[in-house]
């Protein structure tokens, strides 16, 4: 089933390099804090002490394992293959975010770094970032763009219960992009006592691995329940992809499993036809934004081009480099869903299984059903509910004309 | 040699410190830029710096922000800001003109033909904010090639050896960022970059020029003490701000304030020779 010749998976490289992608392109100015933590990350990774004290968090603090549930009347009244739900909407802060800020917050710890800064889109990761720095008493700054501020009121009002300071980005087009780059010129500033606790597999080395492997728990946790529950790991995973972090998660322990098929969902928006969408690996080329080499969207003069997604969180122009790479090399296959369909995904789940999910999953659970109506009775699909929906009532209430 | 490396040599045998300048192309409007670079040369500018205005400039403070912002409104793109060198050059041969950007910027024309594209248009050398050189590798054979310097930043966080690495493989100048944090920011501490700075002096031949948060006479008269060169960026911007109203005030302008700049760099040049 797994590996046969082929060397395992290795990347990315002592630079940080995923094939072509990734790297380290940043003001020189962060270059030492990278070199910092890139060093003590290696250290830790084989420190036992380390791993369970973060496995202790994870499990006592955060709630895992999360559910591995199948979807039974989901997968009766899509027909075909059987659709299982990793639930990582049922962690504590209602998403997958907070697996790696558990781990970025010790890390921050160990380097004696007492605040720490994030981006947010949604607000989900800027959550889990305020949360963790109330539980180990750090000074928290979220950077959040003005229009997501807005839309996003309640996460808002969330972090400032749990301490936190929120800035408003009103540069450039004041969303996801513009509060990472302000979180970067607030890391060049502070970058003493600061540690920027990246919420996706994005950013310069190390970024893209470290949040990698503290994500990794959705796929170990998820391989292991299927083990159990049906005897055998899956023929198919499922997540959406905004930087691609609760993908990455649930894919990596998996990459060596050559049976297993891969599929990451962008959102393709109004349709990717209509050039509003936040798809850089369906419609996008290679570039260089916030600190490396992925593929990302960008317009003739390579400028960053706005995008459009229904959920917050996946309305982004770029991605996870190392998701680039299994684009490329053909690991991963990449397609897309729209608003429409996302939403019609929310409504089924919440109607079949008494879930519900969050706009950004809803995208994995779109997908799933056109999947599972292509495979065999008894193959095994296994989709990301990377976060949980009621962030996102609001959204569809107006859609649906109801005031609440 | 390129025209940076000659000015830059004839200054230091003379114990002359550079004037170094920074406008973003295209800011406040089109046609403001061309002018601005001759004012800022009448003015006692040595060496322009043009800004490629890019949607994402995270190293930047908030009144370069804006410049990139307000250039990107005017539809600058790369194309046009190499036109506007073009135009310069018609009638200054002599002083050097680097880009200053972001990756991205260059990266769809491809290395190759935007180093060409760039030597044709009369530009001397680049300064690329995120892109270090051990990314560098790909681009350097092309800028070699067509005798285009790419200029290196060394920081206050950059370690010896890592400082020497850098100067090993950077030509024109070596840019010393004189604070932690964005263009135009308030704290620099002069006795720290002084040392710093002389620090990486022992170690190469390449001048050294000091910016990010120089504001006034004041700051360059002492920072002129040690360092070949000073970087004048967002004060400058912030004049055109202000003027982005009468915009054909904006050369007197600047000719004016860099005036006051360059005598605060010969008094200071002459009491160091004194």
């Amino acid at each position: 089933m797994s590996g046969g010749n082929r060397k395992p998976y290795s990347a990315p490289d002592e630079a940080g390099h995923f094939g072509e992608f990734g790297g380290r392109f940043v003001a020189e100015t962060l270059t030492h804090a990278l070199d910092e933590l890139t060093e003590l990350y290696e250290n830790l990774s084989t420190d036992e002490a380390f791993r369970q004290r973060f496995e202790h968090d994870l499990a006592h603090y955060v709630g895992r394992p999360t559910p591995l549930y199948e979807a039974r009347r989901l997968t009766s009244e899509i027909g075909g293959a059987r659709i299982f739900l990793k639930r990582e909407d049922l962690n504590h802060t209602g998403a997958h975010k907070i697996n790696n800020t558990v781990g970025q917050a010790l890390l921050a710890e160990r380097m004696g770094k007492r605040r720490v800064i994030a981006e947010t889109g949604a607000g989900q990761h800027g959550v889990a970032t305020a949360t963790v720095a109330a539980r180990l008493g750090f000074d928290c700054c979220v950077y959040m763009g003005e229009e997501d501020v807005r839309r996003q009121a309640l996460n808002v009002y969330r972090m400032k219960l749990l301490g936190a300071e929120v800035v408003p980005v009103s540069s450039g087009s004041r969303t996801l992009k513009d509060a990472m780059n302000e979180a970067m010129r607030d890391w060049v500033t502070n970058v003493d006592d600061t540690h920027y606790i990246i919420g996706s597999v994005a950013g310069p080395h190390p970024y893209p691995a470290l949040v990698r492997d503290f994500q990794s728990v959705i796929g170990r946790e998820a391989k292991e329940q299927s083990l159990e529950q049906c005897g055998r790991i899956p023929d198919l995973l499922i997540a959406c992809v905004g930087g691609g972090s609760n993908a990455m998660g649930l894919f990596f322990p998996f990459v060596d499993d050559e049976g297993v098929d891969l599929i990451g969902v962008e959102a393709a928006g109004l349709g990717i036809e209509t050039g509003r969408h936040a798809a850089p690996l369906n419609a996008g080329r290679p570039g260089v934004l916030h600190g490396s080499r992925s593929y990302l969207m960008d317009d003739e003069d390579g400028q960053i081009r706005e995008t459009h997604s229904i959920s917050a969180g996946l309305d982004y122009p770029g991605v996870g480099p190392e998701h680039s790479y299994w684009k490329d090399i053909g690991r991963a296959n990449y397609v897309s869903v729209t608003d429409e369909q996302a939403v019609e995904a929310f409504r089924l789940l919440n109607r079949t299984e008494g879930i519900m999910p969050a706009l950004e999953s809803s995208h994995a659970v779109a997908y799933a059903a056109i999947e599972a109506l292509r495979r065999d009775n008894d193959e095994i699909i296994v989709v990301n509910l990377s976060g949980r929906g009621d962030k996102d009532i609001q959204t569809i209430a107006d859609m649906d004309g109801i005031q609440i | 040699m390129s025209r940076i490396g000659s000015r830059l040599e004839t200054y230091k045998d003379a114990g002359k410190t550079a004037l170094v300048s920074f406008v973003t192309a295209g800011d406040p409007s089109v046609a403001t830029t061309v002018p601005a670079l001759h004012a800022l040369v009448r003015g006692g500018v040595d060496i322009l710096e043009l800004g490629v205005p890019f949607s994402d400039p995270e190293a930047e403070g908030p009144a370069i922000q804006k410049s990139s912002e307000r250039a990107l409104a005017n539809g600058v793109d790369l194309v046009a800001v190499l036109e506007m060198v073009c135009d310069f050059r018609r009638t200054d041969a002599n002083t050097p003109v680097l880009l200053m950007g972001y990756y991205n910027s260059l990266l769809r024309l491809g290395h190759e033909r935007f180093a060409k594209v760039a030597v044709e248009a009369g530009v001397d050398g680049v300064i690329i904010v995120n892109l270090p050189p051990e990314e560098a590798m790909g681009i350097q054979p092309a800028f070699a090639a067509v005798d285009l310097d790419l200029v290196f930043l060394i920081a206050p966080t950059t370690t010896e050896t890592r400082a020497r690495s850098i100067v090993s493989v950077a030509n024109g100048f070596i840019y010393y960022v004189s604070l932690k944090g964005v263009t135009g920011a308030q704290q620099m501490e002069v006795e720290g970059v002084r040392k710093e700075v002389l620090r990486v002096q022992s170690y190469t031949e390449l001048p050294v020029m000091v910016g990010f948060g120089v504001k006034d006479a004041q700051d360059v008269r002492r920072i002129a003490k040690y360092a070949d060169g000073v970087v004048v960026g967002s004060a400058l911007v912030r004049t055109m701000d202000a003027l982005q109203n009468s915009v054909l005030e904006i050369p007197d302008a600047l000719e004016a304030q860099v005036k006051e700049l360059r005598d605060a760099i010969d008094e200071s040049d002459r009491d160091t020779h004194q």
